[in-house]
């Protein structure tokens, strides 16, 4: 019996590890890409992969790189955990899109004059794309942009696409341009090859001046605040409340921290939320990076028990360690010092 | 034949390869084929099915448009197991911030989009017990994120 066992948990395991066959590209992308590419391959969050012309002209190093070391701080993570074999059925898969072979690039790099490059780079493309390459603000997700518009600029400067997009790349992307994108051909728009070439180089130089290459989390370590109380729970509460709204505020809502979850007469009367609100702040947060509103309406929880009033709130400089959006560092570092304040008027 | 008591061994067995490749990632995010109204009634059905208690919905989208912004279907899900809250607080303190859980979901145009914290990712710990509850909580949210993702 037991030797039977042991067969059938290994052939399980062999199984869904992917040892005894190859990685499922599908599962792979529904469960890893979906979520922001679309089933369809049509963007939403991100870019949308199926994009005749995107398929056409990335090349399958570029895709493997760009999944591999993502963008740091620009919501796109690195899939480090991913295996070979998974990252080969992925590509594999997002391949399927593809109208035919894509293109294959010299690998010689381009030269061209970096300081004319910087003159046409801030005439030709950092309306789109930054003065400093640093993109398109937002995230793609409903807050962030029309939906018209299919895509958000890339950041130029990121290191995950400089190390996934070689010269040539860029400047067939320049010539070229990419149809049901704003990226137009620049040879359309009047340029010449070598004005193009000058952009690369310059593009190519953001490398010597970029934003670190690893998303930037604010100094962090507890996930919660605790502040204990000078006051009774009531006091305390009321302190909160008073305080919130003193900080541009509105209280929501006052609740047991169990309420919805226990019959009525069972909640837990010592243990209670408010949560509030700055609706003009939330609209901002929301429009940075949707997937925000996950810690947000704000929220203080005070605890009586075994004599003391303790306030707890998140510490929201540790989330933005979970988010991989630069741009949320200093909304989040704001919101701790919000949440201190309001919790130190209560309770001092 | 393989014998009842053996059953549990092998679900948790699949349920842990079933996870195995979310572990790195800080956000869990499921796209859900179904306009909004169909997907929360769905993650209402899900979450019940996964033994959860829907404890409350937060209709952001509802707030801010009586401020006057423009937005479309936002909602905060708020769930949890109501027999293990209470022990929770009272061992781990630090989690109240957090209780019940959240799901955030956002409709983008006509499909949605689930989001959740990885609690692995939020809570670290050296403590093999507390460690053990945050992964537990990371499982539950993969397999309901799993559900939703199925049409």
């Amino acid at each position: 019996m037991a030797v039977r066992l042991i067969i059938l948990l290994g052939l399980l395991l062999a199984a869904l590890t992917g040892h005894a066959g190859e990685p499922d590209g599908e599962a792979l992308y529904r469960q890893h890409c979906a979520a922001c590419h679309g089933y369809d391959g049509m963007g939403g969050v991100g870019i949308p992969l199926a994009l005749p012309d995107f398929q056409y002209s990335v090349t399958n190093k570029y895709l493997k790189v760009t999944i591999r070391e993502g963008r740091p701080g620009r919501i796109m993570p690195a899939f480090s955990n991913l295996s070979n074999k998974e990252l080969n059925a992925l590509v594999k898969y997002i391949r399927r899109w593809a109208p035919g072979k894509p293109y294959r690039y010299p690998v010689t790099p381009v030269k061209g004059n970096l300081a004319r490059g910087q003159l046409l780079f801030n005439r030709h493309c950092a309306a789109c794309h930054g003065t400093n390459g640093e993109g398109g603000k937002g995230t793609g997700v409903t807050f962030s942009r029309p939906r018209d518009l299919p895509i958000i600029a890339p950041a130029l400067n990121n290191s995950g696409f400089l190390n996934a997009a070689s010269d040539q790349f860029i400047k067939a992307t320049l010539m070229n341009g990419r149809e049901g994108t704003p990226m137009v051909s620049f040879l359309k728009q009047g340029l010449t090859e070598k004005d193009i070439n000058d952009i690369v180089v310059y593009v190519r130089a953001f490398e010597k001046n970029r934003p670190p290459a690893r998303k930037t989390p604010l100094d962090t370590d507890e996930a919660t605040i605790v502040f204990e109380s000078a006051y009774d729970l009531k006091t305390t509460i009321n302190n909160i409340k008073d305080a919130a709204v003193g900080n541009n505020f509105i209280i929501i809502r006052e609740q047991t921290l169990d309420q919805g979850l226990v019959p009525a007469d069972k909640e837990n009367t010592k243990q209670r939320i408010v949560f509030f609100c700055n609706f003009g702040f939330l609209n901002k947060a929301l429009a940075v990076d949707p997937r925000v509103g996950l810690f947000l309406p704000c929220r203080v929880t005070v605890v009586e028990k075994d004599g003391k009033v303790l306030v707890y709130a998140i510490n929201p400089n540790r989330l933005s360690r979970l988010f991989n959006n630069s741009e949320l560092n200093q909304m989040c570092h704001e919101m701790n010092d919000t949440y201190i304040s309001i919790i130190e008027d209560a309770t001092l | 034949m393989i014998r009842k008591s053996v059953w549990p061994l092998i679900l948790a067995v699949l349920g842990l390869l079933l996870v195995r490749n979310a572990l790195a990632q800080d956000l869990l995010m499921a796209r859900v084929p179904m306009t909004f109204p169909e997907a929360m009634s769905k993650l209402q059905e899900t979450l019940k099915k996964h033994k959860q208690t829907l404890s409350r919905v937060q209709r952001v989208d509802i707030g801010l448009t009586s401020k006057g912004y423009k937005t479309d279907k936002y909602r905060v899900v708020f769930f949890g197991r109501a027999d293990e809250v209470q022990d929770l607080i009272n061992q781990y303190p630090e989690f109240i911030p957090y209780l019940p859980h959240k799901i955030a979901v956002f409709a983008e145009q006509d499909e949605t989009v689930l989001v959740a914290a990885n609690p692995e990712h939020l809570f670290k710990s050296d403590n093999p017990k507390k460690q053990a509850i945050v992964k537990r909580w990371h499982a539950d949210l993969e397999k309901i994120f799993h559900d939703m993702r199925q049409e």
